[in-house]
Formats: structure tokens, sequence, C-alpha cells
């Protein structure tokens, strides 16, 4: 039945072509029915299916997500502390169905970039022309010694949003006041370089309004980090000594942890904390690699004007999973690569060369309600990666009245409700 | 009535995808620059948000913003930012594709 429908709408597809074509100079015409899979149903993976399916809905586009609703990252910080219903970070496939996308909700297993098949676990082999890759994040559970997917149970990650954020959430609440929680960050690169930050602050306010006698320690395996200087200015208004933020030069990297026993050792000191927050490090979602395009760093090169793999040809990887260059890993990102990879693949199927691109992004965090701080970025593409432009983006001013953190705090929230219905709506 | 029109638009943005692979012409170079800018001014009908919404400006208001953004003549939040990356002839065509937009 599946198949039937497949068919005649690739059948509608020749048919309109066929009504146009003579009629067109012969490289503009996409090629007919070209069959694109996306693998991942995220920011950038749905965002890159959409846009394809509207800018020629004769191409046949799959979208693989074993999900059936997503649950986005952006703003469940704020669900940590109290401020968010995990309900508003929810969406579904439906206006993505109604647009002619064949959505599977399964997970992809492997892929034959030679073959160019995607195979699902069930068995079943997706051809195609082109394939989006768009994985975002697996973690690196063998990175700290006692953190496993059985220890996240214990001391949630919650950096890929839904339960893993109640149970913390659930951990948050249950903390008796004069509790030490603890957070440990990892080294570049992950997933929203801000969100750690974004994270202590809100945490901070949950326990200063609730549970004011408790302490907040970040155990950081690096020495600085993005809109540094904004987040400990307003650390130090807002949460002094509540707030411990502690250095890799200070032992702030975390080398071991004991789920059992709630420790979190560094080289210098072990923590017996009431809440551990362990962030782990990262790499590309794990059919990156079985797709071939992952190096060894784990991440994935690519081209910064269409976003193809360096690795495969005609297998394009976009978002988290992506070595960008100077972009960030951003929702905010993945969303504008996935536009330009469309357009890019859209150009390739017709023969062309796609122009250099420029890409924005803009990443809010809040440090507490009414209070958020910003940094933007320009890209272009410069000796084969996407580089800064230079003179443009940077962050918030240091010195800003409360006017301009409670208006940036407004547009974040407008920013979410504006993605998510791009990418959802 | 609908499949003549419908022929039209498709014929009228094929001569476009076809003008595009001639030499890099402004319309598909400006939904591919305007393309980073919808992720926070959305085009959807859907949803009103604190972010202004640029689509059916004039061209020539979201031009002078644009500029004035870069310049820092005009107080932003985030815009001053992001227009110092874009050339005149950018800030032109996102003028242009923007205003062109209902």
């Amino acid at each position: 039945m599946r198949t039937g429908a497949h068919g005649r709408r690739r059948f509608l597809g020749l048919a309109a072509a066929a009504l146009v074509a003579p009629l067109l100079p012969r490289p503009a015409r996409a090629q007919a029915g070209a069959r694109i899979v996306v693998v991942g149903g995220g920011f950038a993976g749905a965002t890159c299916a959409r846009s394809l399916r509207r800018a020629d809905p004769g191409l046949d586009v799959t979208l693989v997500e074993p999900n059936p609703t997503f649950t986005a990252c952006p703003f469940s910080n704020a669900v940590l502390a109290g401020l968010r219903d995990l309900r508003d970070q929810r969406f579904g496939y439906q206006a993505l169905v109604a647009e002619g996308i064949r959505v599977v909700h399964a997970a992809a297993t492997a892929v034959d970039p030679r073959g160019r098949q995607v195979r699902l676990a069930d068995g079943t082999a997706l051809p195609y022309e082109r394939l989006v890759v768009a994985p975002g994040i697996d973690f690196r559970w063998e990175a700290i010694p006692g953190y496993g997917e059985a220890a996240a149970q214990q001391m949630p990650h919650a950096w890929k949003a839904g339960e893993q954020t109640l149970l913390l959430r659930r951990q948050l609440e249950a903390m008796p006041d004069g509790g030490l929680v603890v957070m440990a960050v990892p080294a570049n690169p992950y997933r929203c370089p801000p969100g750690p930050y974004e994270r202590a602050s809100l945490i901070a306010h949950y326990l200063k309004t609730t549970k004011p006698r408790s302490k907040l320690l970040v155990l950081d395996a690096k020495d600085s980090f993005s809109k540094q200087p904004l987040f400990t200015a307003a650390w130090g208004q807002l949460y002094p000594g509540l707030l411990e933020w502690v250095p890799l030069s200070h032992g702030g990297r975390v080398i071991a942890v004991d789920p059992a026993t709630h420790t979190v050792s560094t080289d210098f000191e072990r923590y017996r904390a009431a809440v551990a927050n362990i962030i782990p490090p990262q790499r590309a979602g794990r059919i990156a690699e079985a797709a071939g395009v992952a190096d060894r760093t784990g991440w994935c090169p690519i081209n910064p004007v269409t976003f193809e793999s360096r690795l495969q040809p005609n297998i394009h990887v976009l978002g988290d999973a992506a070595l960008a260059g100077a972009m960030p890993k951003s929702a905010f990102a993945a969303n504008a690569q996935a536009k330009v990879c469309a357009a890019a693949v859209l150009t390739l199927l017709r023969g062309g060369t796609p122009p250099d691109p420029v890409l924005v992004n803009t990443c809010y965090s809040l440090v507490a309600p009414d209070y958020a701080i910003s940094v933007a970025g320009v890209y272009r593409p410069k000796a084969g990666q996407l580089a800064d432009v230079e003179g443009a983006g940077g962050t918030s001013p240091l010195q800003a009245p409360q006017e301009v953190r409670s208006l940036e705090a407004r547009y974040a929230e407008a920013w979410f409700r504006t993605i998510t219905d791009d990418v959802f709506g | 009535m609908t499949g003549p029109l419908r022929l039209g638009v498709a014929l009228g943005s094929a001569v476009i995808a076809g003008a595009v692979l001639a030499a890099p012409a402004l319309a598909a170079d400006a939904a591919l620059l305007a393309s980073t800018c919808t992720g926070c001014h959305t085009t959807s009908a859907r949803i009103t948000t604190a972010i202004p919404r640029i689509a059916g400006l004039p061209e020539v208001v979201l031009a002078e913003a644009m500029r004035a953004f870069r310049t820092g003549q005009r107080p932003a939040t985030v815009m001053d930012r992001i227009a110092k990356g874009f050339t005149d002839d950018e800030i032109q065509q996102l003028a242009a594709y923007f205003s062109s937009r209902r």
C-alpha cells in the first residue's frame, strides 16, 4: 500500500514535469521524482525535508526518525527550573506528512554509500539519489569512567530533552534545602556551547527561590566558554555564593563518577552530590559513523557551500553532527544550514553550481526569568570552511539596562515560537 | 482557471531557475540569503511574536533599517551585530525579497 501511494506521487511528479519540460532550458529541470532520504527529524532534518518538498513538490522526500514526536532542547533548561512545561517542548510531524513528506518512524541502522541505500532496523532498504544525515549527537559513554547509560538513570545528562529532563527536574525538586548540586561540563565541541551555563543559571535561580541554603558547583573541562563575561557578571549579581564555577585549570575536569554513592571525582577532589548532572563528551549521532561520514574526531567534515560530506559523495550532513567551521552546534544554525543545503541539493540535481551562502546564527541564553543574553554570528565560506564575517556578530553588551535583558528574554521566546512553527507548524 | 494559472506559476519559477544557472541572478540568491532570516522573522500567518514581522514592508524601509543597524544609528539588541555581516548589494536583495512577501 505504501508502495502504491509512493508510485502514484512519483507518477504525478513525472506527469507535471513532462508537461512543462519541453518549454524549459534543460538544466533547469530537477531530476523528476528524485529520491531524497533525510535521516533525523530534528531542527536540521525536518527543516531540510520541508524546504526540499516546498521548493519542488515533484521530489520524493522520505524523513527517517525513530521518535513519533520531537522534544526540543532549546528552553528545556527552563523546564528544569520549573519555569516551563515539557509539553511546550514537544512537536509532531503531521504538518510534514500533510505536505507530502513520507515520515518513517524507524531507526536507520546502515548506509551503503556506493549502492545509495539507507537500511532501517526492520531491514527495509530506502534507495536515494541524495542522502541528508542530520542525526544530532550521541554520547561518548566511555569517556568518563563510571558514566554509562545505566548511570544516566542516577545522574542524568538531560542533554537530549525528554525523560532525562523530567528526571533531573524531579531530582532537583526532591532535594532538601542545603543540598549540593554538581554539574559536569565537557570540553568543546558539544551541542549548544552556552547551554551548560544557561542551565547553571536557571538551576541557581530555582535554588535561590526555593532552596536558598543549597549550592551549585559547575565542574568544567575547559577554561573559557561562550558569553563568559556576561554569564560571570550575571552570576555575581544574581547568585553570589550559590553558584561556583570551577575551570579546568583549577581542577574542574571530571575524571570519574560513581552513581551508587553519587560521587563525582576530579584530579583533586571527590564531591558527594545530592543531585549530579553529568553532560558527557559527545560525537555525531551513530548513523554518521555507519554512513562513513564521520572522521576520527567523531564529527562530520562538510563542504561549506553544499553541506555535502567531505568523505562520501551524495551524502550531506547538517546540524550538530557537522563540523561547520565557526558555526556553533545550535538549533538556529541547524535550521539555517538545512535551508541552504536544500537549495544546494536542488541545484545539484538540476546539474547547476550552488552559489556561496551567507549564514546567520543567533543564540539566546536565559540567566533568570526576564533576563536573557545573546550571541550572534554571520558566516561565509572561506578556504573550505564556514568562517566568521569579521566585524559582525558578537555578544550582548556587558553593560546594559534591565530593559535590554528583558527584551532579549522576550525575543528568545519569540525565536522559539518562530523556529518551531517554521519547522513543525 | 487553476490549470493555466498553476502552469504559469510553474513556468515563472522555472524561468527564474533557468536564469540562475546561466548567471547567478537576483531571485534565487535573494531567497537563499533570506532563508537565514526566517529563523527569527516569521513569514507565516499562523503566529505573531515580539520579533517584528518584516515580510511585506516597503523595500526602502527595510533597506534603510538594515543600513542604520549596520552603522549603529538605529538602536538594536541583535540586528546591529547581524547587519554588519551583509554588503550593500545583499541588503538591497533582502529588502526586495521581504517586501515582495505577503
